[in-house]
């Protein structure tokens, strides 16, 4: 049997692939398919608020509370970060993109807190389980912030200024 | 002297017009597709970080970008033919556009201006002999490149063109039956007339099979989906031009949009009255050339402060949306509304339109006349368009045989029963 890409038992309503009659002219089902793009058409014009495009750098997506960001450390009340330097979090990292120096705190309450704590957002993988891992809360990935832009790969090491002063501005209310 | 200067003008008219209408073409397929397939569409290119026109700057910066491109040649390419490959391409169309009348004429006076370019006797056979060289810059090109799926895409090109130039010869051969006449004008003149007293005598309604077949051919002809197989770009890459840059390659795809407009021009002359306007002829338009004028100014007037008045209320309930310069486009294009509309106002108040002398009433006349053929046209290319995005493209062997055993047996059948009815109606 000569090969046919439509085959014998093509969904042809029962008449095999062979187009009949006025069929072979196209016509109908061109002007059907005209009929239905200029329907689109028309509706797009008249509507064009209603097109489900994101007109992205103007308008962001809401991508919900379980977005997982850029980090963020936390503060207590009086400024100092809330990081104890346990290394839980660089030790559950994946990634490896964590690198914390501690250093002894002489306030009663804390005895250690971080020197400088280094988050490499290019080997960050976002898997969210540094906050996980946080045994005080101190981390936290919801700025909302996801679009991260640098023109040198030093600039994509952040420090503990950077995030301790990051904020949740990006979340999209 | 005088006439070299008319017919300077005439060209220089032309050339605008296909010119101007190609970046509004590439505007149309780039904004029509996206409405088409419900997306927005391009619109960030802008003048100044203002004026962005619903992304009618973008043909400006795409010819911007590949003027400024580099000209790559490659290896192994005839360089001679590789360079003349697109100027042909784009010539050539362009040639056709001497014999296509584009108004009756410009009465100044005395003096009689024809509205087309060259006065030739054998008419739409010019038409048909540059259409068949036009297959050469792309088999060139194709050929010149150095390159298999040029080559291909210049074969099938070729194959294409010959096949589908005998269908619209057979086309146009029943139109000279039915008007006695090559000319093209001469062709447009008679379809002003009625027939049976209501039917305006247009070609689409003498010759409604010869209407398809020719637009078909004009397709072909045009290389446009559905029959845009020498580009096929999922089998040929991008076929005869894939191995072009720069401005070259931007005058292959200028080329293609004049070829359009230039097909819609030849559409609407010989199937859809050219310039005539259906039941008004130039007498009756001449006649009521005052009160046309006055309504003409009266809508003009309305439109535009309609319009300046939706630009105001659409800057006013975006102001502080975008946060930049992008926000004042609609009041800039309000204000230039605005005075659009103070324009009319002023002409309709002072210049007492409804008191046309008999120069103005022909000028009047000429001016509407033309812009029936540009509204024409623009519809026509429109529909290239429009065609593109709703139909898939033809598989090689479908082409042949749609061309050879349907369209070439139809157009037989065509011209026969044609010849048979004219000279039935005229013994």
């Amino acid at each position: 049997m000569p090969y046919s890409i439509h085959g014998p038992e093509a969904k042809t309503g029962g008449r095999g692939a062979k187009m009949r009659g006025a069929e072979i002219w196209y016509l109908k089902e061109i002007l059907k398919g005209m009929y239905i793009t200029a329907r689109h058409l028309v509706t797009n014009i008249f509507h064009m608020s209603e097109m489900p495009t994101l007109q992205y750098p103007d308008e962001k997506p809401n991508y919900g509370p379980w977005l997982r960001s850029r980090h963020r450390l936390m503060k207590r009340e009086d400024g100092s970060p809330r990081c104890v330097a346990c290394q839980m979090c660089s030790t559950v990292c994946p990634a490896d993109c964590i690198d914390i120096v501690a250093m002894a705190d002489d306030r009663n309450d804390v005895e250690k807190r971080p020197k400088s704590f280094d988050i490499d957002l290019l080997r960050c993988v976002y898997c969210a389980m540094c906050v996980e891992a946080c045994p005080c809360d101190a981390i936290r990935m919801d700025t909302g912030i996801f679009e991260i832009a640098a023109d040198s790969r030093e600039k994509f090491v952040v420090d503990l200024d950077f995030l301790l002063n990051n904020t949740t501005d990006g979340v999209k209310s | 002297m005088a006439d070299l200067g008319w017919t300077l003008a005439k060209i220089g008219f032309m050339l605008a017009f296909v010119m101007g209408l190609l970046g509004v073409m590439i505007w149309g397929e780039r904004k029509g597709s996206a409405f088409i397939q419900d997306r927005i569409g391009p619109n960030r290119a802008s003048l100044g970080g203002v004026i962005r026109l619903g992304g009618l700057i973008h043909p400006l910066a795409d010819v911007l970008k590949l003027i400024f491109k580099e000209d790559l040649i490659p290896a192994g390419v005839n360089r001679f033919f590789f360079a003349l490959a697109p100027f042909l391409v784009m010539v050539i169309p362009l040639c056709t556009f001497a014999i296509l009348p584009f108004g009756d004429a410009l009465y100044l006076g005395d003096k009689v201006i024809p509205l087309r370019i060259a006065n030739l006797d054998v008419g739409i056979l010019y038409l048909l002999a540059i259409t068949s060289l036009s297959v050469y810059g792309i088999v060139l090109a194709g050929w010149a490149s150095n390159n298999k799926y040029t080559f291909l895409g210049g074969i099938r090109a070729t194959a294409q063109m010959i096949s589908y130039e005998l269908n619209m010869g057979l086309a146009v051969l029943a139109l000279f039956l039915v008007y006695g006449s090559t000319r093209v004008d001469a062709m447009v003149v008679e379809q002003g007339q009625l027939l049976w007293g209501f039917l305006p005598r247009w070609g689409v309604v003498l010759q409604p099979l010869g209407f398809i077949i020719f637009l078909v051919s004009v397709f072909a002809e045009a290389n446009r989906t559905p029959f845009d197989l020498a580009e096929g770009e999922s089998e040929l890459v991008a076929g005869y031009h894939l191995e072009y840059s720069s401005l070259k390659f931007a005058l292959f795809y200028m080329a293609e949009y004049a070829s359009m407009i230039i097909a819609a021009g030849f559409i609407a002359s010989l199937y859809f009255g050219g310039w005539q306007i259906p039941w008004m002829d130039t007498a009756t338009l001449r006649e009521h050339s005052g009160i046309s004028l006055t309504v003409i100014l009266s809508l003009g007037v309305a439109f535009n402060f309609l319009f300046a008045a939706l630009l105001w209320r659409r800057f006013e309930r975006e102001r502080g949306l975008l946060g930049d310069r992008r926000e004042l486009e609609p009041l800039i294009l309000g204000v230039i509304f605005f005075l659009l509309g103070l324009l009319c106002l002023g002409f309709l108040l002072l210049a007492s339109p409804w008191q046309l002398g008999a120069q103005g009433a022909a000028n009047f006349a000429t001016v509407v006349q033309v812009g029936s053929f540009i509204v024409k046209t623009l519809f026509f290319s429109w529909l290239f368009i429009w065609v593109r995005w709703t139909l898939p493209r033809f598989r090689y062997d479908q082409l042949m045989k749609l061309g050879w055993k349907i369209m070439l047996p139809l157009g037989l059948l065509n011209f026969f029963v044609t010849a048979a009815v004219v000279l039935l109606s005229h013994s």
